[in-house]
């Protein structure tokens, strides 16, 4: 008896099957593959046109109860009142936001920058390798925690130090930590801008008898000054979005007074004040945080424009 | 008559070094600053936190009573909002980077994807709260769910993990790609393959970095409608949750001296999970990162 081995020719055309239709999956995967792909950076766009869309609608509902008018012109935020006193006045919230703003800048632009010219001018090789380690360290503390170290030591701090003292929720504390807290920010930008300026330049300067300090004042600064300036404007976009530290330590006070030493209220902190209340879906309150969250939105993203502009258009190529 | 005058040049070369050393000396104080800020915080969340730092304090609910109140609840929600935030942000991110890199012509819509992705990054981070809470909490109906506060967190940081894998997969050279082409392998079957694997770190270091600026991110799920008191622990994607920020934030806009220690206490327990996470990261970094 000669047994034919049927298993073993199955095998092989089962094994050309296999492998035709292996061929055809893969190549049914070059296809579908890409699309799926495609999808996921589609979802970032769609984030967008989530964010456009989600506060161009409720902010329109808003305008519908409150006229763009007053929105603009009033210069009283007073929301949690009976609906006929209640000032819908985004002045009042967007000084406080630019007097935060200003603070951080006085003191983030100077030290950063200074951190940044000793960085990339002065240290040495060996130094810098310590300190950028810290100074990441610094950038990625979390906002809570420094709006903890605002209330908590800065505010204290400021009351002993200034004549009459100040009060526990001011603008004054939340300034000067945002400011800390883009420190890191302006410096390491700054820093990549002044590095991407070649060494002969320096060299040239140095050889004709500059000192250091005038070599990074003469040649390098106004070489790199695209990105610095880039730098100052990204981090000015940062403080105006900046929410737990101006939370925390800024208090709950609209106004449009300057008056560093007081209580002030940011566009940011109004928009938690209110998901922390119990203010029910539908109300003018309710669709006055997305009216503000517009203003936010547009304020940064005005900026983040004028950084890359910036940088773009004013770009000295070596 | 001398051409130079070598008085004159002396007199003013002196100013000129008093100058160098007096900006460098700013410089220096500058830096310093800065270093020593980071320093005052660092003791200053020790010396208030470590009283109150224990065992129980983990293991313990929220309470009226600061000797009694912990961060469990807290904790595992932040553990929750990572579970959702990390699948999701990893395969959107890397997904969009892939294509943005390996698959994308190079023409209008593919710039206006980055230019797109640039801009979110600067987006700030209440904004997408805003955008959670009308997309994720309302229309689609998820509540202040752990589910609703985990999408909304991951895209908030897709950007800065498309950014990193897109650098991650650009140091990938030329030659190993071509060498798979030339081997037969199919486009996918070279990415799958050779390109992934080799960006991998790369990836893993940016991602990681990412997920540990949302676990200390507070503002988008405050605006969500995160609890600020919860005594339970979340058992499904459809629970409510709050997170570790959180819990700190209500203890410390809480006027009594106790609850300042236990936000700080608090603050101690988020630092270390902070620093765990980063010196994951930076160990990957070192100990795969090839070279080619």
């Amino acid at each position: 008896m000669v047994s034919i081995d049927k298993t073993n020719q199955k095998s092989i055309r089962s094994m050309i099957q296999e492998n035709k239709s292996s061929r055809s999956q893969s190549a049914v995967m070059e296809k579908v593959v890409p699309k799926i792909f495609l999808i996921c950076a589609i979802i970032s766009i769609f984030t967008t046109i989530g964010i456009v869309f989600t506060l161009l609608t409720e902010t329109f509902t808003f305008f519908n109860r409150i006229s763009i008018v007053e929105f603009i012109t009033n210069t009283r935020w007073f929301p949690f009142t009976s609906d006929e006193n209640a000032d819908f006045g985004i002045i009042a919230l967007i000084m406080g936001t630019l007097t935060v703003t200003a603070i951080a800048m006085v003191v983030a632009i100077p030290v950063g920058l200074a951190v940044a010219i000793y960085l990339s001018e002065y240290a040495s090789a060996k130094t810098r390798k310590v300190i950028k380690p810290i100074l990441e360290v610094l950038a990625g503390i979390p906002t809570i925690v420094y709006g903890f170290f605002a209330l908590t030591f800065v505010t204290p701090l400021l009351d002993k130090v200034i004549p009459g003292g100040i009060s526990i929720f001011n603008a004054l504390s939340p300034g000067i930590v945002v400011g800390i807290m883009i420190i890191p920010m302006i410096a390491s930008l700054s820093e990549d801008a002044m590095n991407a300026v070649p060494n002969s330049m320096r060299e040239g300067a140095l050889a004709l008898g500059a000192t250091r300090f005038e070599v990074a004042m003469k040649v390098v600064l106004p070489a790199a000054l695209s990105g610095v300036i880039a730098s100052f404007v990204l981090g000015i976009s940062r403080a105006i979005g900046e929410t737990m530290i101006v939370t925390i330590a800024g208090g709950s006070r609209p106004t449009a007074d300057i008056n560093v030493t007081e209580s002030i209220q940011t566009m940011t902190a109004y928009i938690v004040q209110v998901s922390q209340g119990d203010t029910g879906y539908g109300t003018t309150i309710y669709y006055s945080i997305y009216a503000v969250g517009m203003t936010l939105f547009v304020f940064t993203l005005i900026m983040n424009l004028l950084a890359q502009f910036i940088s773009r258009k004013f770009r000295e190529e070596y | 008559m001398p051409l130079i005058n070598k008085e004159s040049v002396k007199k003013r070369m002196g100013s000129r070094i008093a100058a160098n050393g007096f900006a460098k000396f700013l410089f220096i104080l500058a830096t310093c600053f800065s270093l020593l800020i980071l320093g005052v915080l660092i003791y200053r969340i020790l010396s208030e936190g470590l009283p109150y730092l224990s065992l129980d304090f983990i293991t313990n609910f929220a309470s009226r009573m600061p000797e009694r109140a912990g961060i469990w609840a807290a904790l595992l929600g932040t553990i929750w909002i990572m579970a959702v935030t990390a699948p999701v942000s990893f395969i959107l991110g890397v997904g969009t980077a892939i294509y943005l890199e390996e698959y994308a012509k190079k023409n209008a819509f593919t710039k206006f994807i980055q230019i797109n992705i640039s801009n979110l990054a600067g987006v700030p981070s209440i904004v997408f709260g805003l955008l959670g809470l009308t997309i994720f909490v309302r229309l689609m109906g998820l509540g202040s769910s752990v589910l609703a506060g985990g999408l909304t967190m991951s895209l908030l940081i897709l950007p800065v993990i498309v950014v990193a894998s897109q650098e991650a997969i650009r140091t990938v050279p030329r030659e190993i790609r071509e060498a798979s082409f030339g081997m037969g392998a199919t486009k996918w079957q070279t990415i799958r393959r050779i390109v992934f694997p080799a960006a991998l770190p790369g990836i893993l270091t940016g991602t990681i970095l990412a997920l540990s600026r949302a676990v200390g991110e507070t503002a988008p799920l405050l605006v969500l409608g995160a609890l600020a008191y919860v005594a339970f622990v979340p058992e499904n994607l459809f629970s409510q949750f709050t997170v570790l920020p959180i819990q700190l934030y209500n203890w410390t806009s809480r006027p009594q001296e106790d609850f300042h220690m236990l936000a700080a206490s608090g603050i101690i327990i988020l630092m270390i999970i902070l620093l765990i996470m980063n010196s994951i990261a930076v160990f990957i970094r070192n100990k795969f990162h090839k070279r080619f």
